[in-house]
């Protein structure tokens, strides 16, 4: 099975749940869309994620109402630095839809979903542990992997994979 | 939706007893710490501390080759090897864009029910022995030795088997393979019938389990749990039948409901589970296809012992998989697998180079921990022991 080209044009994906409702709440909110390997993926702003989210999980056609997993990529060097990435599911759907979120390597933060899903908590307390992202409105921020005292982010790009030594 | 009290409260703060249940504790299934508050022998709050385990294997994903990571897989959640290195390897076959022979699928799925069965019996033999039913214990590792040793036969690995390669299966399955495990089949559900026997109607493990750490199906989608957890609060959702990998659109099994979402529930639906196991086994037995083990991509998969003695080419390709590894285009996966605790997924993001840019592991027991405290609060502290058994936890997958 050779390889299909993605797919980049949001007019064309619109059929999309996820990305119909969220074009039709507020088209600003989408920077951009791709559907690759089956799979599609929307960079949403970075201010609109909270609602942008909640507004998936309430969704009455195809509600995303479980967070499948959120997690961060570092494309040190390059800017926006951090990609947080969160992948939802639609339990009566059985839809998945990947949302993304860039941010700046200076002081990266971002708004927390615990509200809208609390099992956010520990997957934003880890991409805190290992990266350095911050979550406003997270209820208990703190380290999760590493102990309270460790110095640096591991998983980012810049962090040796043998550690400071 | 559910509603969460906004902020976690510092222990002792309301003149509770705070009490330390791990990391050194026979029931936690591992290194697992549990901050518990309690009023009497009421629990009034309860928090997990994790990452006593933390080995930073998705750091050392990155330092790796696309093959050399599906030796890391195993070591995660170590109770199912094969279908952590299932979900990897699909994630980058999907990347690659590889197809994978009938047979290889197959055998992916006669392995992975196995798997299942080791786990889920590792889970009840331990879990009831946290109760108090010792010989289920005993009984339950019996069995577990025997797919022990189909592991070792086609790996020569009893616990950390790496079977599963990107393109493929590591070796052919020795002579005598399918008999044994057909004979394994064959008698298991009676095995199944002797586990049910010492406790299904047992009035002391009823007493513990039946009301015991109950969770709704809004409280559990809110939280994140998943499969079993996840089903016996009635949420209807099995990766396998819902969004079908590796050939398991070819099987027939039923997803095992329950809607009390208590102990004896999640009880209830791995029993049953493992019976739709075995019956999936039965039916890869009968329809196992002949053909290759691994996918035409000389490039990607290692060439066989013997072709590398007499050809060319084979030898080449050999030196250049191990010493350059193989290029991945760029792009992104994340794979989902219905593992024995839920859904177990793997996020890998390819830079076109022979290394990951980064894999992420999205572990089951991660995220059912979280339902761990919501199911504890206001219960009395001896229930908590069943309640850990209950969800199935694993610390190296919690941990990574």
């Amino acid at each position: 099975m050779p390889l299909a080209a993605p797919i980049t044009n949001i007019e064309e994906l619109k059929s999309h749940p996820a990305l119909g409702r969220l074009m039709a709440w507020n088209a600003s909110v989408v920077q951009a869309a791709k559907f690759d390997r089956e799979e599609l993926t929307i960079w949403v702003e970075k201010d609109a994620i909270r609602e942008a989210c909640a507004l998936l999980r309430d969704s009455a056609d195809c509600p995303f109402n479980y967070l499948a997993d959120l997690t961060c990529v570092d494309w040190y060097p390059s800017e926006p630095r951090f990609e947080v990435v969160y992948h939802l599911l639609s339990i009566p759907h059985k839809e998945r839809v990947r949302l993304k979120v860039r941010l700046d390597g200076s002081s990266p933060a971002i708004e927390s979903v615990t509200s809208v899903w609390p099992s956010a908590n520990f997957f934003e307390r880890e991409v805190f542990d290992l990266f350095g992202v911050r979550f406003t409105g997270h209820p208990n921020l703190k380290r999760i992997m590493m102990p309270d005292d460790w110095e640096g982010h591991p998983l980012r790009k810049d962090y040796p994979v043998e550690g400071y030594r | 939706m559910a509603q969460f009290p906004p902020t976690v409260a510092e222990p002792g703060q309301d003149g509770t007893l705070v009490l330390n249940m791990g990391p050194q504790h026979p029931s936690t299934h591992g290194v697992l710490r549990l901050v518990v508050e309690i009023e009497g022998e009421t629990i009034v709050r309860l928090r997990p501390e994790i990452g006593y385990l933390h080995t930073g294997i998705e750091k050392t994903c990155e330092a790796k080759f696309y093959q050399q990571v599906v030796p890391l897989t195993d070591r995660i959640d170590y109770l199912c090897p094969m279908t952590n290195n299932l979900a990897y390897c699909l994630a980058v076959e999907r990347l690659l864009g590889l197809e994978i022979p009938p047979k290889a699928q197959w055998m992916r799925v006669l392995m992975n029910e196995l798997t299942r069965i080791n786990s889920h019996l590792v889970w009840l033999g331990s879990s009831a022995m946290d109760l108090g039913a010792m010989t289920v214990f005993l009984y339950c590792f019996r069995e577990r030795e025997d797919v022990l040793r189909f592991y070792e036969m086609v790996s020569g690995q009893r616990m950390m088997s790496s079977y599963f390669r990107i393109g493929g299966l590591a070796l052919e399955p020795p002579l005598g393979f399918f008999e044994k495990v057909k004979k394994f089949a064959d008698r298991f559900p009676e095995n199944v019938d002797e586990y049910e026997g010492l406790l299904t109607g047992n009035p002391i493990f009823t007493r513990r389990t039946k009301g015991i750490a109950c969770l709704s199906a809004e409280d559990a989608i809110a939280l994140g749990a998943g499969g079993p957890t996840l089903r016996a609060s009635g949420v209807d959702i099995d990766l396998r039948r819902d969004a079908p990998y590796t050939g398991y659109e070819n099987f027939k099994f039923k997803v095992p409901l329950r809607t009390e979402g208590d102990v004896f529930a999640r009880y209830i639906c791995r029993v049953e589970e493992l019976r739709e196991s075995i019956g999936m086994v039965q039916q890869a037995l009968a329809g196992m296809p002949e053909g290759p083990i691994k996918a035409d991509a000389p490039k990607i998969v290692l060439p066989d012992r013997e072709k590398m003695k007499t050809q060319m080419e084979a030898l080449i390709y050999h030196f250049k998989i191990i010493t350059e590894g193989f290029g991945v285009p760029a792009g992104e996966v994340y794979q989902a697998v219905e593992s024995p605790r839920g859904e177990m997924g793997y996020y890998v993001v390819s830079d076109g180079t022979a290394k990951p840019y980064r894999v992420h592991m999205r572990g089951p027991s991660f995220a059912n921990l979280q339902s761990l405290a919501k199911m504890c609060e206001g219960q009395l502290i001896a229930d908590v022991v069943a309640a850990i058994g209950s969800i199935d936890v694993i610390l190296g997958d919690v941990d990574r």
